[in-house]
């Protein structure tokens, strides 16, 4: 095991924030579109953390145009500009998925931690 | 092109994931490969055919044959001959270092031992499809007809059935260098290869 954690240690970033589920977040991630690259912000609740080493990834959920939108970005990924914390909601559990049975203000506002 | 390629012996190490300079993840095995020794050379005058013999990892003790063979060569604990159509370039005592005849990109051929697996049914050893699960079914994992009645009155012969799966040699062919790492005589290939971590691992050139 400890090799296997050597190889990508070099990959692993250590400028991001610690995220834990019921933040929100701003994720600054690349995408290409045709020849051009530019940065889309993603700003949302964190619904769950995978904690997988290298493969690690958080799953943000945001309310777009009233539809429910979650996208998954790997943590370490590269293709991540940077990561922002908003603010800290409070949670009393690991995974949110009782947020997708939410609607209007209750679905994007947790109370704030501390 | 030809089948005959330079190949070193190492071992499996188990699998993770790296990141791709374009922002991709990918699945890769690493595989270690402690420089092998050249510890004899095939020629068609003496042996018939043509064959680079290497020797990797390291064995305190050896039988008398073997050492009589390796005199003042490593005490290598495998020794395996890698067929190729010229041994120029070799020479006896020479060590091969994963740097050396690998580089990312390239395609590998990976042969090793692949994982026991027992005793196995006909949809783990086979891919049969297996029957429901309810409705009053008895035909849980059961391989169903095995052939016709009193004619002919056997069973064909090579009709899949469960039995005997894994622990056996297996090479995977055309597999991705990702990335060769000589500091730590590793090797990176994507995807999947033969046996558990810790296995006796062939890396030949495709």
């Amino acid at each position: 095991m400890n090799v296997l954690n050597e190889i990508v240690a070099d990959q692993l970033r250590t400028d991001l924030p610690a995220i834990v589920p019921g933040d929100t977040v701003k994720v600054s991630a690349k995408v290409v579109e045709g020849n051009r690259e530019r940065i889309q912000v993603f700003e949302g609740l964190v619904m769950r953390v995978r904690n997988s080493g290298i493969a690690t990834t958080i799953t943000v959920r945001r309310i777009a145009s009233g539809v429910g939108v979650e996208r998954t970005f790997k943590l370490h990924s590269p293709r991540i500009e940077k990561i922002e914390v908003v603010r800290h909601g409070e949670v009393r559990r690991a995974k949110l998925y009782f947020l997708r049975d939410r609607v209007g203000k209750a679905a994007t506002t947790l109370r704030e931690r501390r | 092109m030809s089948q005959h390629t330079i190949g070193l012996i190492g071992r499996k190490v188990g699998m993770t994931q790296v990141f791709q300079p374009d922002g991709t993840m990918v699945a890769v095995s690493v595989v270690e490969v402690t420089p092998n020794t050249v510890t004899r050379l095939r020629t068609p005058e003496r042996d018939g055919y043509t064959a680079v013999q290497l020797g990797a990892g390291e064995r305190r003790r050896l039988t008398k044959p073997v050492a009589g063979q390796l005199r003042d060569l490593p005490r290598v604990r495998t020794i395996r001959e890698f067929r190729l159509d010229a041994v120029d370039g070799y020479t006896v005592g020479q060590q091969l270092s994963v740097g050396e005849v690998f580089a990312e990109g390239e395609l590998v051929d990976v042969t090793g031992v692949s994982k026991g697996q027992g005793f196995a049914g006909t949809v783990k050893r086979h891919h049969f499809k297996r029957g429901p699960k309810t409705h009053g079914s008895d035909n849980y994992r059961k391989p169903g007809s095995i052939g016709p009645g009193t004619t002919p009155g056997r069973v064909y012969k090579g009709l899949r059935m469960g039995g005997h799966m894994g622990s056996e040699r297996v090479t995977i062919k055309k597999l991705r260098v990702v990335r060769v790492d000589a500091e730590r005589n590793l090797i990176l290939v994507k995807g999947s290869v033969p046996g558990a971590p810790g296995a006796l691992t062939f890396v030949k050139k495709a």
